[in-house]
């Protein structure tokens, strides 16, 4: 009889195992969509989009789209393809992203690890810049890179993501630090390490999964911004996004939609390989400060 | 020579004073135990030996040097912590020299101090791991081995056994004991754990709400403390503290009782002096220990003054190696210690065996031992 009650319950887990997985599956599928008819529509021939199906898979598959959003297409004035402003991003985002994690690291071990009359109201002070609006920072900005002498060049807009990610990222350090015990540090100096050292040998060999939570965001967020790329970048300096954004509103003739899609997803593909190589990773830290936090 | 010396230490945060003008003076190869309640100062005084914490007032010295402005790294000191504080990301070996190769010790002496450690503290054999492939025990081994591999002038140990298992903290206190006698080092040991305190120190600090009560020897401590809270926090079941009354008899003095049936009861007291007598008729507090109350197989053989008291039993408990017996006096609840196979019947009189030697007269007021 017990057994009959078992199989039972172990039926009934199965139905709802799979209710689960068809559900899980059917909005896998519905986010998955929008790329699957990027990527079709990326390898067909213009007159094939333009004549058919936008959701009939491609009949002369060929790679001419993408060879010609990365190399040829006309950008603004210029036939260059989205090659030079891919390299743009590139030239932002390492320094910016590296530059705003370490400032956040530090600060974190600070705002944790040497606290000072005044350290939690700095601390609040610099959340608040997480919620500043991008808009309002524009004219003071423009205004101050002028001054600077930054204007429209790639070290301005590392500049700028900078100071915007340094909220984010002293953020995340300074909850992930907040539960690192304190008597490791004290027995680092009783050691005889000084600040520096404490950091370099004790605090940062154990940030890892925090730190790849703040690349990832920043990576994200400078790579996919646009306000401030299309504000403050000179043709030299523009970033992908913009770039993409020229590609697809500056065709004279034709609107050449698989060369369009192929920029766009040219323009996804670095986040995208972030999240892939990194993403759990991401998840597991994010859990880690929050719980601690 | 003082080797470590506390004068007249003060520390405040904010208007809050939290310890108060302590003067404790450390020889060298002393063990002290500074043990109390939690909040009563003492984690905060071995911080402010160790550095960790500023000094608001009075100086520390270690070895003449006064080292109150001296970095913590600077005053030739280890500590082991409650935690243990094992870097999370070297491994055993890298943890008990890093101290050194922060201080530049080339690396053929620190490998050569560091077997010497090892091979002492029998933790040759995880060198190579890492702190969280460790056990308790031998976390706490490593703790100890990176304090000892420094040749420090004082260990400074902060509760160091609180996060071990019952028997491992009975094993590893016993062999903190032998480590003292065989280095001969000078100790500062937190702890709210009054039997620690008892079994390794030389010395103890009684502490409570930033005042040092006591200072002595575990048998001053424990024979003689010098005020109800020392008497009450120091062993296990706590000393009887029962009100009574100060009488005239036979010349000398005795504590008057009330007895579980509401008659007097006279205890002759072994003591005597002017400051006792000026008690003539007023109420005291009389401390007594469990064990100076036995059955009448049970007394020590030494003691001189030994007072028969018939009172009701309420409760035995046999604890395998003793058997505690409840009685009241006073209105009070008043444990006996006696041996294990003693025959007590709760709910019938017994004849209780007073060790009056071991007695001692609080002022009920002031809680202060009131000496001859």
């Amino acid at each position: 009889m017990s057994g009959g009650a078992q199989d039972q319950a172990v039926r009934t887990g199965r139905i709802a195992r799979t209710f689960i997985y068809v559900v899980l599956i059917y909005f896998a599928l519905f986010y998955l969509l929008p790329l699957f008819i990027m990527a079709i529509n990326s390898i067909k021939p213009l007159s094939e989009i333009t004549g058919g199906n936008m959701m009939s898979l491609p009949a002369e598959p060929t790679l001419a789209p993408w060879k010609s959003a990365w190399s040829t297409a006309q950008i603004g004035v210029e036939a260059t393809g989205l090659k030079p402003y891919f390299m743009n991003s590139i030239l932002m985002v390492v320094p910016a992203v590296a530059i705003s994690t370490i400032i956040g690291a530090l600060n974190g071990y600070i705002l944790t690890k040497w606290q000072f009359r005044g350290s939690n109201i700095i601390f609040g002070l610099m959340l608040f810049s997480c919620f500043i609006p991008f808009q309002i920072v524009l004219i003071p900005m423009a205004r101050l890179l002028g001054l600077m002498g930054l204007a429209g060049t790639t070290w301005g807009l590392i500049l700028v993501h900078v100071v915007y990610g340094i909220g984010f990222s002293t953020l995340y350090f300074r909850n992930y630090y907040a539960a690192f015990p304190t008597e490791l540090v004290r027995a680092a100096m009783m050691d005889g390490a000084g600040f520096f050292r404490i950091f370099w040998r004790i605090m940062l060999p154990v940030s890892g999964p925090i730190a790849v939570v703040c690349i990832i965001w920043q990576f994200t967020n400078i790579w996919n911004d646009f306000l401030f790329g299309a504000s403050f970048a000179d043709l030299d300096s523009m970033p992908m996004t913009v770039a993409l954004n020229n590609l697809v509103n500056s065709s004279t003739g034709v609107k050449e939609y698989n060369v369009h899609f192929a920029g766009a997803i040219l323009a996804a593909l670095p986040t995208l390989l972030v999240y892939i190589v990194a993403g759990r990773y991401f998840v597991r830290g994010l859990m880690a400060g929050s719980v601690k936090g | 020579m003082t080797f470590l010396n506390i004068d007249n230490v003060t520390k405040s945060y904010g208007a809050v004073e939290v310890l108060h003008r302590v003067d404790i003076a450390v020889q060298e190869g002393e063990f002290l135990v500074l043990v109390g309640p939690s909040g009563c100062g003492k984690s905060t005084l071995l911080n402010m030996i160790a550095g960790l914490e500023n000094i608001t007032g009075g100086e520390i010295s270690i070895k003449n040097r006064v080292v109150n402005d001296v970095h913590p790294s600077k005053r030739n000191i280890a500590m082991v912590f409650q935690s243990y504080a094992l870097y999370p990301n070297m491994t055993v070996g890298q943890n008990i020299t890093f101290g050194m190769e922060m201080h530049g010790i080339p690396k053929p002496e620190r490998e050569k101090k560091l077997a010497e450690v090892a091979k002492l503290l029998q933790i040759d054999h995880l060198l190579d791991r890492k702190p969280g492939q460790l056990s308790g025990g031998q976390r706490q081994r490593v703790a100890m081995g990176r304090a000892l591999v420094r040749d420090p002038d004082v260990f400074l140990f902060d509760e160091p056994l609180s996060n071990l298992d019952a028997k491992l903290r009975v094993d590893m206190r016993t062999e903190i004991k032998k480590l003292h006698q065989r280095l001969k080092s000078t100790i500062v040991y937190v702890t709210h754990d009054q039997i620690e305190a008892l079994t390794l120190s030389t010395r103890i600090a009684v502490m409570n709400k930033g005042y040092v009560q006591q200072l002595g020897t575990p048998k001053e401590i424990y024979d003689t403390p010098a005020n109800m809270f020392v008497a009450s926090f120091m062993g296990s079941p706590s000393m009887n503290l029962l009100p009574a009354t100060l009488r005239a008899s036979n010349g000398g003095l005795a504590a008057e009782l009330t007895g579980s049936d509401g008659g007097k009861l006279l205890l002759n007291l072994s003591q005597d002096g002017p400051n006792l007598r000026a008690y003539l008729d007023k109420p005291v507090v009389l401390g007594i220990r469990p064990e100076a109350i036995t059955d009448p197989d049970g007394v020590d053989r030494n003691a001189k003054n030994t007072q028969p008291l018939r009172n009701m039993v309420h409760v035995t408990e046999p604890a395998g190696s003793d058997t505690f017996v409840e009685t009241t006096l006073s209105g009070k609840a008043c444990i006996a210690r006696m041996r294990a196979d003693v025959d007590v019947q709760p709910g019938q009189p017994f004849d209780f065996i007073v060790n009056m030697d071991k007695a001692v007269i609080f002022d009920p007021a002031s809680e202060d031992r009131i000496t001859g």
